[in-house]
């Protein structure tokens, strides 16, 4: 885990962290159905950094150019989340996903199945964490983005912005297949406060085992209704 | 002798609730922690153990390999594996070690199966 965040105490930093493990993790198991092979996660990583400092982190880990797949999220927290992976990457993850088709159909394909990729992974990591906070979020509809490093200032925000961002990032890679990426999120400060109100709440009510806790939340089904803003 | 839980989670809070979920089913059971596989590793050398239940996802190993070293060790332990991460190949992988696997977040009513399923098996040994 990273150090520690000087708004969050430990124990609400290790509470984010795990709303970010179970929203990812579930991410992960609904895109195992589309393409039919094992999802590998990385252990989340939370830090406070600023918009500069988030796009370097990013930035500085591909050299290739990269495809991202953005979602905005509007409620009592906002932010935007990515997926993002190496531009040479895509199109195995499309092929992945379609099967083996001819490479015309695939080509074809790519915009939108990497949004409906993005979508499925965003998705459903943002809404259930929303449901476990029990606050729904808006999530606006994926967009897909290309680019090297300095594109991706306009994916993050503006790099002269020094204002801090929470920002949550996790690894992925697909068994037997040579496609990585990585998750990301970033959320506004302004909302922190918010988070931290949500957190403390979600807690108390882990802590305490109330039964009405998240409903939505502990059923098979993961996505209770009005977690998604563009359904 | 009561029997002891080890719990083994990088997270502390879900520590922290896993605890007082074995709390309520098992008030008698002596609840021990680890915050990784090496942690767990030492202390089951150190002191007897029972029972343990694992999260999957861990910096370091994961609860999965994890689970296989204890079954190595001790092949009767009652083991359960916690995630939310229900991929067939997780959860098919916990079945080979014969560890129950629990979804997460975790609610007493989706531990107590294991749970008592545990009891069960100590009280007969």
């Amino acid at each position: 885990m990273a150090g520690p965040l000087m708004v969050l105490d430990a124990l609400e930093q290790d509470a984010l962290t795990e709303l970010v493990n179970i929203g990812v993790s579930r991410a992960a198991a609904s895109l195992r159905k589309m393409v039919g092979r094992q999802v590998l996660l990385s252990v989340p990583a939370v830090e406070l950094v600023s918009r500069k400092v988030a796009t370097a982190l990013i930035g500085e880990r591909e050299s290739d150019e990269l495809i991202a797949v953005c979602q905005d999220f509007i409620g009592a927290i906002s932010g935007r989340a990515l997926l993002i992976f190496p531009l040479s990457n895509s199109m195995e993850l499309v092929r992945a996903v379609l099967g083996e088709h001819d490479s015309g159909d695939v080509a074809d394909m790519e915009h939108e199945a990497l949004a409906e990729i993005g979508n499925v992974i965003l998705n459903g990591c943002l809404a259930t964490m929303a449901n476990l906070l029990r606050e729904s979020l808006n999530i606006s509809l994926p967009q897909v983005r290309r680019g090297n490093g300095m594109h991706l200032f306009q994916i993050i925000g503006e790099p002269s912005d020094e204002g801090l961002v929470l920002f949550l990032y996790i690894n992925f890679s697909l068994h037997d297949r040579d496609v990585r990426g990585y998750i990301a999120m970033l959320m506004d400060l302004a909302s922190l406060e918010s988070l931290k109100l949500l957190i403390g709440e979600f807690i108390a009510r882990v802590m305490h085992d109330d039964p009405e806790a998240n409903p939505g939340a502990f059923g098979p089904e993961p996505f209770g209704p009005g977690a998604f803003g563009n359904e | 002798m009561p029997a002891c839980i080890l719990i083994v989670d990088d997270s502390k809070l879900a520590r922290i609730v896993a605890g007082r979920k074995i709390q309520a089913l098992q008030p008698d059971w002596e609840r021990v922690e680890a915050a990784n596989a090496e942690e767990a590793m030492a202390m089951l050398a150190q002191r007897r153990i029972d029972v343990v239940v694992l999260d999957y996802n861990m910096p370091g190993r994961n609860g999965l390999e994890l689970a296989a070293d204890i079954r190595a060790l001790h092949p009767d332990m009652p083991i359960a594996v916690i995630t939310a991460n229900v991929q067939d190949e997780v959860v098919a992988r916990a079945r080979s070690v014969n560890a129950t696997f629990v979804t997460k977040p975790v609610t007493e009513e989706a531990l107590s199966g294991f749970v008592a399923g545990a009891a069960l098996r100590l009280s007969q040994n």
